[in-house]
């Protein structure tokens, strides 16, 4: 309960100083959260944009509060999410069988590999005591040349691009695909505003693939023996050692559940929105957004999810701040870290809460 | 003359009460002697008067009659004052000579340690007060005793009139304390004035002047301490007529090995020979106790007797069962039980509820957890169950383990770990830092194990905690047993002490 | 033997900025206070110094400048760490996205709207000294110093005590605090100046990509080098070495090896080489506490 208040109190701060930073350079900050509200919940499709954008960053959320409660800090997100990416391209191309066979096996084999390169960094950091912030960023930047690389095999890459071919039909878990651009289907949509504009972008199953994760993960760390032993670890690796855990492979499987969260995340990217893989310049910022989402949710799986919706809505409707008012979008990065400094912090909240805590006691009595 | 008054001094850390009320007068040469239990709030109101916890409003302090006030130790240093903490605070990457001028280092050319004058200025300390360490040796490398007078020579070094020592003796060997005695007159001698923290009476009567007694955080008398015996001194410690030895039934000598540790070669973490050919018995019924310096390899033997640590060569068997080099887990369901020298590191998850430590190596089976699902329930009844037969308190299983008193963090584990029903249990400094009252809890607890049948190793620097409780008394030094005292010579040895120190120090028997 | 000049020089280029964020790592860390946002400060250091030296038209300053923009931005993770109890690791990310935003959002506000800075003139850029541009000497040199502060100062003396054992240091009457956030400023400033090393001496402008990874890179070579200066320094050049040779290898007529793959190498290289020689950590005592 306390780390949601300090959640939502950094979260308060962090809008505030945003909007000063915006005064100071002489934007109106109201004008900015109207133009950011309506940007976000305005029209049906824009909802749609924000579930779509949301469920990768619940999902690499999900990843580092994963490898956070075992006492690890995943920074390979960025890493698993192209591993991830990559596979499911890589096997959503080559096989093509029905999509009820397609689709779990595109999806479980991305997970999988994704989870082997997870599970790469916490297995150096248990046998070799490699510190899994040092692996893992260099497994970031081999995932990432090494996905360029098989992007640019002849037959894999789609002639005279810089991407991959796309995916099969048959591994695609954008909804009602065909049928949106169907005569009856389009006919349909015609009389029923709504469902078109929510349906215009890729509207695709991942979400609740992402929930069924945030359900699974809640159990394992909650309800099971092995989510008990995870967070025991985490607490303290002398006392679990002691208590017979085995630690080091306790941290090489968190690794592998983090990683196959990330991989997945990249899976239903590919499957639900790009189908195909592109050659990257530089990261794209997968690894980080999963850290704030996963320190704003405070490594609780309700938390992250929450905390996904909320910056997935930042990220959606701070782009449309440089069209609408010419401010600078980045300005959102400086309200994620804004946030972020606050929860690094929250001994500073101690008396506001305690004001609180003060006032429920007086109106229980 | 009095160099060091307080007047009704009080501290609060919120809504606990640290010390309350409390007048002391420390004349000018005297060795003014502190008593009182773990938690009475010694140490607290020593650590006022070194400026690093401010008191509350109202009272006063007075040095050389002058009324003074601390913001930070630094100002205490410049007063005079000057502490050894119980916790060492020594860098220890850092040489002796680094350790002893950090903070007031002399310079040259405005930014370069002058070491050479600095070195000048201590020898001649050395010299005068006659006891001497190698400024060279960097921290990590010296003995207990050693770092000790690093320590005395820190506050030397900054012309300090009163010394204050916090249970200076608690880690040294019989030997090195009469050396710290020989050291505690020569600064006497020399007109320093020393108080000095402790809870060992005996300790009060070979070298204090006077003492002040203080219970719960309050000033109780002071008083000199010839006019005083030591009975006298610990029933107003704690307030009411105390034991001062544990009381247990003679044992009836079995023979009935339970555990048996056979030519046991481990290292440290450095790689080097930790324990050496180590050989030992525990029987039946008997509490084995383990005398010897902090250090000496009572870690790594414990570590590898509970499978934290792979040994080298050597065996370990329970009830004929070799156990050597299996995993912990698996030694645990042999029956070795342990209270780890580290309560709060080791032997709980300190953000684990009182339920959740009670089952720590429990959790995978019947009734705790089916198919790998937690039974909270199962949890719960368990947990009130032991809750209610350990007096662990609060009462409430779901409260935090950091949350509890170190006496309640030590219930838990000891709970945990006799309701396993453990052949041999293994109790690694098992009072450190608890109060009276759950000392003695503690130690029926282990005598009662005993009396049931079970082999108890007790392991302990604390040599009065071993020679109040051990049937048989080994003794370790540099990782080799270096004697084994049956049941019979320790009654029949006047000497005792001094035998098990002479063999401490690494005398052979 | 031109080869070996290419592959010397290139390793310098590539080693430099990370010098200088290293030996920032090694400040902040020997204090006892980790700093996982050295990314961000040496974003910041790159953009305002690529900024200054534009509009002052001397690039010294602008170099300068980028120092004491991580050193600002520092200064809240300073004040969050030593004076405000936080957790350290969550600061440090904090840092790396305030760094990362403020650089961008300024630069679009001062550049209409673009998210990089135009490039700096030629003739305005930092000078070569004997072929190689007098930042690298400057790395050395700042090297050389911060050995020497902890080798025979009282200040060292006094930062490695915070480090190691601040109760020790406090009761002899060292202020702590004060030597952490000398530590954690210093390492702001140095990051900064790697920023700048970057941005204005290398390239010629700053952009959103140029600062991507280098950042964490430092740290893993302030790990490697074991919180040494010296060693820190010698870990960048490692990599900075595995950098060059990835370009001097690409650049080979007759070798033909994906430019994907070479471009891992040093990734794998660096991996390999912790893998290898992680030995007990010597990390300060105190650190994160």
């Amino acid at each position: 309960m306390k780390n949601f208040l300090v959640s939502l109190l950094s979260i308060f701060l962090g809008l505030l100083l945003g909007g000063l930073v915006l005064k100071l350079s002489g934007i109106n900050p109201l004008d900015a959260y109207t133009v950011m509200i309506e940007g976000a919940f305005s029209q049906p499709n824009y909802i749609s944009y924000i579930i779509i954008r949301s469920t990768p960053l619940i999902l690499t959320g999900l990843s580092v509060a994963f490898a956070f409660k075992t006492g690890l800090f995943n920074i390979g997100t960025e890493g698993q999410f192209i591993v991830g990416a990559l596979t499911a391209t890589f096997l959503g191309f080559y096989f093509n069988f029905n999509p009820w066979l397609q689709i779990p096996v595109v999806m479980i084999l991305s997970c999988f590999a994704s989870s082997l390169y997870g599970g790469l960094a916490g297995y150096l950091k248990a046998r070799f005591g490699v510190h899994e912030v040092l692996s893992t960023i260099m497994l970031n930047w081999l995932a990432l040349y090494l996905s360029n690389f098989f992007v640019f095999i002849e037959g894999f890459r789609r002639p005279d691009t810089e991407t991959t071919e796309f995916i099969n039909q048959s591994a695609s878990i954008t909804l009602l695909e065909n049928w949106k651009v169907s005569e009856s289907g389009m006919a349909w949509l015609e009389n029923h505003t709504f469902w078109k504009s929510f349906l215009r972008p890729p509207f695709n199953a991942g979400i609740f693939i992402a929930l069924i994760m945030v359900f699974l993960i809640w159990f394992i760390l909650e309800k099971t023996t092995f989510g008990f032993k995870l967070k025991a670890t985490g607490f303290s690796q002398l006392a679990s050692r002691y208590a017979g855990i085995n630690t080091n492979l306790k941290m090489t499987q968190a690794m592998m559940i983090s990683g196959a969260l990330s991989g997945l995340a990249g899976a239903l990217h590919v499957m639900g929105v790009s189908k195909n893989v592109a050659v990257l310049a530089a990261h794209e910022g997968y690894g980080f957004d999963g850290i704030a989402v996963a320190l704003i949710g405070s490594n609780h799986p309700v938390g992250v999810l929450l905390s996904g919706f909320f910056l997935g809505t930042l990220k959606y409707s701070g782009q449309k701040l440089q069209s609408a008012l010419e401010a600078p979008s980045e300005v959102i990065s400086i309200m994620i870290g804004v946030i972020i400094f606050f929860i690094a912090i929250p001994s500073i909240f101690n008396w506001p809460l305690k004001i609180l805590s003060r006032i429920k006691k007086e109106s229980k009595q | 003359m009095a160099i060091l008054e307080l007047k009704n001094l009080t501290k609060s850390f919120g809504s606990l009460r640290a010390y309350h009320n409390i007048n002391l007068t420390v004349m000018k040469g005297e060795v003014h002697a502190l008593l009182g239990e773990n938690g009475a709030g010694k140490s607290t109101l020593m650590k006022t008067i070194y400026g690093e916890h401010a008191p509350d409003s109202g009272g006063e302090i007075l040095l050389h009659q002058k009324k003074i006030k601390l913001e930070s130790t630094a100002e205490a240093i410049a007063l005079g004052i000057g502490m050894v903490h119980q916790h060492f605070r020594l860098v220890r990457p850092f040489s002796v000579l680094q350790n002893i001028i950090l903070g007031i280092e002399p310079k040259k050319w405005g930014f370069l340690i002058d070491y050479k004058s600095a070195r000048n200025k201590i020898e001649s300390i050395m010299a005068e007060f006659n006891f001497f360490v190698d400024l060279d040796s960097k921290i990590e490398t010296l003995t207990v005793g050693t770092q000790q007078r690093v320590e005395i020579l820190k506050i030397l070094y900054r012309n300090a009139e009163l010394l204050i020592l916090d249970e200076p003796t608690a880690v040294l060997t019989p030997q090195e304390i009469k050396d710290f005695y020989i050291i505690i007159k020569n600064l006497k001698q020399k007109g320093k004035t020393i108080l000095i923290i402790t809870h060992k009476l005996h300790e009060i009567k070979e070298i204090a002047d006077r003492c002040t007694i203080i219970r719960k955080g309050e000033f109780i008398e002071t008083l000199t301490v010839k006019d005083a015996s030591e009975q006298e001194l610990a029933s107003k410690m704690v307030g009411r007529e105390v034991l001062l030895h544990a009381v247990k039934k003679e044992v009836s000598p079995t023979d009935i090995c339970v555990l048996e540790i056979k030519n046991l070669n481990v290292l440290n973490s450095k790689k080097l020979p930790a324990i050496k050919d180590f050989n030992l018995i525990l029987k039946k019924g008997f509490i084995t106790g383990l005398a010897g310096i902090d250090g000496n390899g009572q870690s790594e033997l414990v570590q590898a007797l509970t499978g934290l640590k792979k040994s080298e060569s050597g065996s370990v068997k329970i009830n004929e069962k070799a156990i050597t080099n299996l995993t912990p887990l698996e030694i645990y369901q042999n029956k070795l039980g342990m209270i780890p020298e580290d309560r709060q590191r080791v032997g709980l998850v300190m953000d684990y509820s009182i339920k959740e430590n009670l089952v720590l190596q429990t959790i995978d089976q019947i009734p705790f957890s089916k198919y790998g699902v937690i039974l909270n329930n199962e949890l719960n009844k368990f947990a009130v169950k032991l809750i209610e037969r350990f007096d662990i308190r609060p009462t409430d299983p779901e409260i935090k383990a950091r949350n509890l008193s170190g006496g309640n963090q030590q219930k838990v584990i000891l709970a945990r770990e006799i309701e396993h029903n453990p052949e041999v249990l293994i109790a690694f400094q098992p009072t450190r830092g608890l109060d009276v009252g759950a000392i003695e809890y503690i130690h029926s607890e282990l005598i009662k194990l005993r009396d049931s049948g079970k082999a108890v190793f007790l392991i302990s620097y604390e040599l009065d905690e071993i020679l109040s409780l051990s049937d048989e008394i080994a003794v370790i030094c540099e990782g080799k047993l270096t004697a084994l005292l049956s049941q019979q010579e320790i009654s029949n040895n006047k000497n005792l002490k001094e035998t098990l120190g002479f063999y401490m120090a690494g005398g052979i028997k | 033997m031109n080869d070996l000049i290419i592959i010397f020089t290139t390793t310098l280029m590539y080693s430099t900025p990370l010098i200088f964020v290293s030996l920032g790592g090694v400040m902040s860390e020997k204090s006892g206070i980790i700093n996982i946002g050295l990314e961000g400060m040496m974003t910041l250091g790159a953009f305002v110094a690529s900024w200054i030296a534009l509009t002052t038209g001397n690039p010294w300053l602008g170099f300068l400048s980028g120092g004491f923009a991580g050193l600002l931005l520092a200064s809240l993770h300073a004040l969050a760490s030593i004076y405000w109890g936080a957790n350290q690791v969550v600061s440090g990310m904090a840092m790396n996205f305030l760094g990362g935003g403020i650089s961008i959002f300024l630069c679009r506000i001062f550049f209409e709207g673009a998210s990089m800075t135009p490039p700096l003139d030629l003739a305005l850029k930092i000078p070569l000294i004997f072929n190689q541009y007098a930042t690298v000497y400057l790395s050395f040199i700042t090297t050389l110093i911060i050995w020497f502060i902890f080798k025979f100062t009282k200040l060292g003396l006094r930062i490695i005590s915070a480090g190691e054992h601040p109760k020790a240091a406090i009761s002899a009457g060292v202020k702590v605090n004060f030597y952490r956030t000398f530590g954690v400023l210093a390492s702001g400033f140095l990051a900064g100046l790697g920023g700048g090393s970057l941005s204005i001496v290398i390239v010629s402008n700053f952009r959103p990509t140029l600062i991507s990874g280098q950042g964490f890179i430092a740290l893993a070579a302030l790990i490697f080098g074991k919180w040494n200066p010296v060693g820190s320094m010698l870990a960048c050049l490692f990599f900075g070495f595995s950098q060059a040779l990835v370009v001097y290898i690409g650049g080979l007529e007759n070798v033909q090896i994906s430019s994907q793959l070479l471009s891992a190498l040093p990734y794998v290289l660096t991996l390999v080489v912790l893998v290898s020689f992680m030995g007990k950590s010597t990390a300060p005592s105190a650190l994160g506490q």
